[in-house]
């Protein structure tokens, strides 16, 4: 094998004494601390390190960061499992356990590699061709099987993310040569700077070029007093200054316990100074993805930084004067240079490749031997395509066509480019917003004109002050088109997405002349790596097939994020629990106690019911009901939307917002009311009482509190700004036990509760404010069950008290705690809609019953208007309707619908609660049902899962019709 | 993530807020047609460049304001309370060409 470790200085980011086990599909191999998996990998003489996403050819380590195309691992093991890591940034430590992707069996016997014997006929867009005959269905499952990278951990991620906010002045992200002169002249200048680096250590290139330089460049601007961040890559910039960024807190080194592993930056930026370098631009020719084909910046950055040479004979292949450069670097690291291939017809003068290197101008590589491995290539001259090829020797090709500057923060803040024929690259065109591009990323790539704009940059931003003009770019020339004419072969464009030239020009003779329409066809630049290395050589190529100049073709919107993001990262601590936090009751201990079965209800966790031993949920909520009916229970109804609203325009508020009539109300009196929103929908029900001249006490639904409230809110503020009051949503104020069954009063006056309550003296919709043992109360008589019901309000911290007590005394009364499923029942039983269940976003209140309300109240309301129009009027609405089942034994199941004949058909509407009733031995249900009015007594069919099942329209209530049972015992 | 200015509170993320839709729309009174009605229950304009909105500090001070937005650069040319009309430098300019159903 080849590839080797070079002796120090060789190695700038090493530690050599500390050696690092790792291990990659399968296999123990060690490394050193500083180490990326990929030079680790290199050092240990790992050539074939993965398969290509659709032909599964061979593939090796070809850059030596974000852009690297092929090494992409899934590390760590079971939950912790991460799939496509970038194995040119992973960090070795201690531990690692990765294997590579898209093979099987083995990277070596790879069954998906007859793909590559397939490819003439797998060609841009053949699934499109291909698969749509009979149905794309018959063939997408093997098809999923074959595609698609790493594989995802199956179980919920372990690990803890985080999220951070910070607010500079300015933010530099990249922390190379460019982007700490940026940052040292702001923070002198007197900015708040922050600098991101990507890496473990600031520098960029310039800390294996010149480590010495690098660090006392790093340490002067933290001495000016700018903060370097280090594993921080932003990925994106947003709206109005932000810029989001990842950092690394910890790799999967194969421990299997929970860690902090990323954290979210959102930092907001007042100016923020691009720096984040280019990507060098690979050659196109046949074979240009075997392993050992390798940008040559990444051959001499393996070299410097990890001390590995990647081969002993290089030949560079090369369209730029760059590259005679890089082979003088690699020459230093003991590589023998065999030649610089230069596509050019007169290779610059000047340009010394170094001694013993041969210099072939105006030629290409025709062809790479060597299948997982180069073991040479053929070179022949452009000018003549028949003519003959040279064969040399060599095991590593170094690819230099040109670089990219990385615009990509540039584009994500909206800015344009410009393309620059010379040095065939696009670079910004001038500023995009507050993002300012310096360095490499500017197109500047000579080191003194670079940091001297840097700093002025930085300087003029930290001041608000006008940006220094933009310096020439130079790097000296390059040429666009890098492939050989009439060269055969596969010619990759972009080696993560198996695209080659003859994708492109098929794209191109299809007439997909938008690079945009190029990409989704051919699916260039998509991927882990975004086209980073494919993106120029692409549209050249579209350009060069539909007769177009690289600058007329465009190239496609960079997006964010710049690098594929854990969705952990983006999640951050709002997750399991913390998701969406639930709402807990005041009392919850005391429900635990009696052996609540806790559900979450509009995001409450409350009670469904209280199972005895042998009891299932059904069965407890069966007999919790039935012992309301007989004696007495009691619920926690703290989640009771409670609103306090208040001011001497309160009436007339609230006569906008309620169909009822509110204004009408003594104080002490209650009334029901339904609140619609603009369409006329039924928004939300509830009971608003009176408690003063100017104050109401307004309940709303458990669920829907916040959505009423904000809607009281946008009409007051927005809509009725004259109107004088003030809405104060009070339910985490006040708790809420809710007494009720025939015996519910003398349950209540054994604790104490004062005569005045009684319900001889207080009426049934009525409310009193009373105190009891020193607590303030607010009880209300209404009733959702149909029992004498006593809706107690009451401090919150007062409410496991009033439990207690109650709680003391419940044998005498055969009382009982219910929870929701009970009360579920018994309000179906009395046919008492529940909105949100019974209705939906089109039951308007004529559909509810409560269409002489509308008719009967003069005035304006929310909604009114809607009411009115054809749709609301049409005689065939669907409608609430009770219905028994024909038989008195079957339940009718929820959502079932209701239709003449068996689906596919016309619905006539459909079941909305659906409960078997204890008090009458038999089901109970409620339906929306077409023109249901007219239509009690009628025999219709309820369909559900292929079963008919008969059911009678029928009049509610279902128990106690004529409201007997409403003041309880006496 | 827009950063907008509160008017009571200053500038907050965009995520302590809620934008409830194009302001300054006049609700038809109760004997409007039907015609009339629909469009204003069921059209906006959704032009390209200025936009006036109004937006709730819903996880703040819970203020209804009206806010000028660019609807393509999203810069912020104002913001004012809910009750005025736009201030002077959002009326002189004017909405895009390109503005349209």
């Amino acid at each position: 094998m080849s590839a080797h470790r070079l002796p120090a200085p060789w190695g700038t980011r090493l530690d050599r004494a500390a050696r690092v086990p790792f291990s990659f599909d399968g296999r123990d191999f060690e490394g050193f601390a500083g180490d990326t998996l990929a030079s680790a990998l290199l050092a240990n003489g790992v050539r074939l390190t993965g398969r290509s996403f659709k032909y599964h050819r061979p593939r090796g380590v070809f850059a030596a960061g974000v852009e690297e195309t092929s090494t992409l691992v899934d590390v760590g093991e079971g939950a912790y499992r991460s799939p496509n890591e970038n194995a040119a940034t992973l960090e070795l430590v201690p531990g690692l356990t990765a294997s590579s992707v898209n093979r099987w069996p083995s990277l070596r016997f790879d069954f998906g590699a007859i793909n590559a014997r397939l490819a003439a006929v797998l060609p841009a867009g053949f699934y499109y061709k291909t698969f749509k005959w009979p149905d794309w269905h018959w063939y997408e499952p093997s098809i999923r099987r074959m595609a698609g990278l790493g594989r995802v951990a199956n179980a919920s991620d372990p690990d803890r993310y985080e999220e951070i906010a910070v607010e500079v002045d300015v933010l530099v992200v990249g922390a190379g040569l460019a982007g700490l002169c940026a940052a040292r002249a702001a923070a002198e200048a007197g900015a708040r700077v922050r600098v991101l680096a990507a890496g473990p250590q600031p520098g960029g290139a310039l800390a294996y070029r010149d480590p010495q330089r690098a660090r006392e460049l790093a340490a002067s601007a933290e001495r000016a007093g700018a903060r370097i961040a280090t594993r921080t890559l932003a990925f994106g910039v947003y709206d109005h200054g932000l810029v989001c960024a990842r950092e690394k807190l910890v790799e999967q080194d194969g421990a299997q316990r929970p860690r902090l592993r990323e954290r979210l930056w959102k930092i907001r930026a007042r100016a923020v100074i691009a720096a984040t370098g280019a990507f060098e631009r690979p050659m196109v020719f046949p074979d240009n993805d075997r392993p050992g084909v390798m940008l040559a910046g990444a051959v001499e950055e393996y070299a410097r930084a990890f001390g590995v040479a990647c081969g002993r004979r290089v030949v560079v292949a090369a369209n730029c004067d760059s590259a005679y450069d890089t082979a003088r670097s690699l020459r230093e690291a003991g590589m023998e240079v065999v030649a610089v291939v230069d596509r050019r017809r007169e290779a610059e003068r000047g340009r010394d490749p170094g001694p013993g290197t041969r210099v072939i101008a105006g030629a290409g590589l025709s062809a790479v031997f060597g299948r997982n491995g180069v073991s040479g290539c053929s070179v022949r001259q452009d000018a003549a395509p028949t003519g003959r090829a040279e064969r040399l020797d060599c095991d590593l090709i170094a690819s230099a066509g040109g670089f990219a500057p990385a615009v990509h923060l540039h584009s994500h803040a909206g800015g344009r480019l410009r393309w620059l024929d010379a040095e065939a690259m696009f670079v910004p065109d001038g500023p995009a917003g507050v993002v300012v591009s310096v360095g490499a990323c500017a197109g500047v790539f000579d080191a003194t004109a670079a940091a001297e704009h840097a700093e002025l940059a930085g300087r003029a931003l930290a001041r608000g002050e006008r940006l220094p003009p933009w310096p020439a770019p130079g790097i000296g020339r390059s040429l666009a088109h890098t492939a050989l004419s009439g060269a055969r072969g596969k010619q990759f464009v972009d080696l993560q997405n198996d695209v080659d030239l003859g994708d492109v020009a098929l794209a191109a003779r299809e007439n997909y002349r938008s690079v945009e329409h190029l990409k989704r066809y051919t699916t260039t630049g998509m991927g882990t790596d975004q086209g980073k290395t494919s993106n120029v050589n692409a549209l050249v190529a579209l350009g060069e097939f539909s007769g177009r100049e690289p600058a007329a073709v465009g190239t496609t919107t960079f997006r964010p994020p710049f690098v594929p993001v854990t969705l952990g990262t983006f999640v951050g601590r709002r997750t399991g629990a913390l998701y969406r936090p639930l709402k807990r009751l005041p009392a919850e201990a005391w429900h635990v106690e009696r052996g609540a079965l806790f559900e979450q209800f509009g995001n409450w966790w409350r009670p469904a019911a209280y199972p005895q031993p042998g009891e299932d949920l059904h069965a407890a909520a069966q007999r919790e009901a039935a012992a309301v009916r007989r004696g007495a229970g009691l619920m926690d109804g703290s989640p009771l939307g409670k609103l306090d609203v208040f001011g001497p325009d309160a009436a007339a508020f609230l006569d906008l917002m309620y169909v009822g009539t509110v204004s009408t109300l003594k104080a002490g009196q209650a009334r029901y009311g339904v609140v619609l929103n603009e369409h006329g929908v039924v928004m939300d029900d509830g009971i608003v009482a009176r408690l003063a001249d100017n104050r109401f006490w307004v309940n709303t639904t458990s669920a829907g509190v916040e959505r009423t409230a904000a809607a009281f809110e946008e009409w007051l503020q927005c809509e009725y700004p004259q109107l004088r009051l003030c809405i104060t949503p009070v339910t985490s104020h006040y708790g809420n036990v809710t007494v009720a069954g025939p015996r519910a009063w003398a349950w209540l006056a054994s604790i104490g509760f004062d005569a005045a309550l009684a319900p001889k003296a207080m009426r049934h919709m009525t409310l009193r404010e009373a105190t009891w043992e020193g607590t303030p109360l607010k009880v209300m008589r209404a009733s959702f069950c149909g029992e004498l019901s006593y809706e107690i309000n009451l401090p919150v911290d007062r409410t496991r008290a009033l439990l207690d007590r109650l709680w003391a005394r419940a044998a005498e009364f055969e009382a009982v705690p219910y929870g929701i499923e009970a009360l579920e029942i018994l309000r179906t039983e009395k046919g008492y809609l529940h909105v949100g269940t019974d209705t939906d976003g089109t039951t308007l209140p004529g559909d509810i019953g409560m269409a002489r309300g509308v008719e009967r109240k003069a005035a304006n309301f929310v909604g009114r208007r809607s009411l009115l129009r054809p749709a609301a009027l049409d005689p065939n609405r669907f409608v609430l309707v009770a219905l028994d089942s024909a038989d008195g034994r079957t339940l009718l199941p929820v959502g079932a619908q209701i239709a003449p004949e068996p689906p596919p058909t016309r619905t006539q509407g459909h079941v909305t609660s659906s409960y078997f009733s204890p008090t009458l031995g038999r089901p109970v249900a409620l339906a929306m049902l077409e023109r249901g009015g007219s239509r009690v007594g009628e025999r219709i069919k309820v369909h559900h899962l292929g079963r008919v099942i008969e059911a009678v329209v029928t009049r509610a209530p279902f128990v106690d019709p004529e409201g007997r049972r409403i003041d309880g015992e006496e | 993530m827009l950063r907008i200015r509160c008017i009571h509170c200053g500038p907050r993320d965009e995520n302590e807020f809620v934008c409830g839709g194009t302001s300054h729309l006049t609700r038809p009174p109760l004997g409007a047609s039907d015609g009339e009605w629909a469009e204003y229950l069921f059209f906006r304009d959704n032009p390209k460049g200025l936009h006036l909105e109004r937006w709730r500090h819903a996880q703040g001070c819970g203020a209804w304001f009206n806010l000028a937005r660019h609807t393509v650069t999203h810069e912020i040319l104002a913001v004012y309370p809910i009750t005025e009309r736009p201030p002077a430098i959002v009326e002189r300019t004017p909405p895009s060409a390109e503005g349209s159903r």
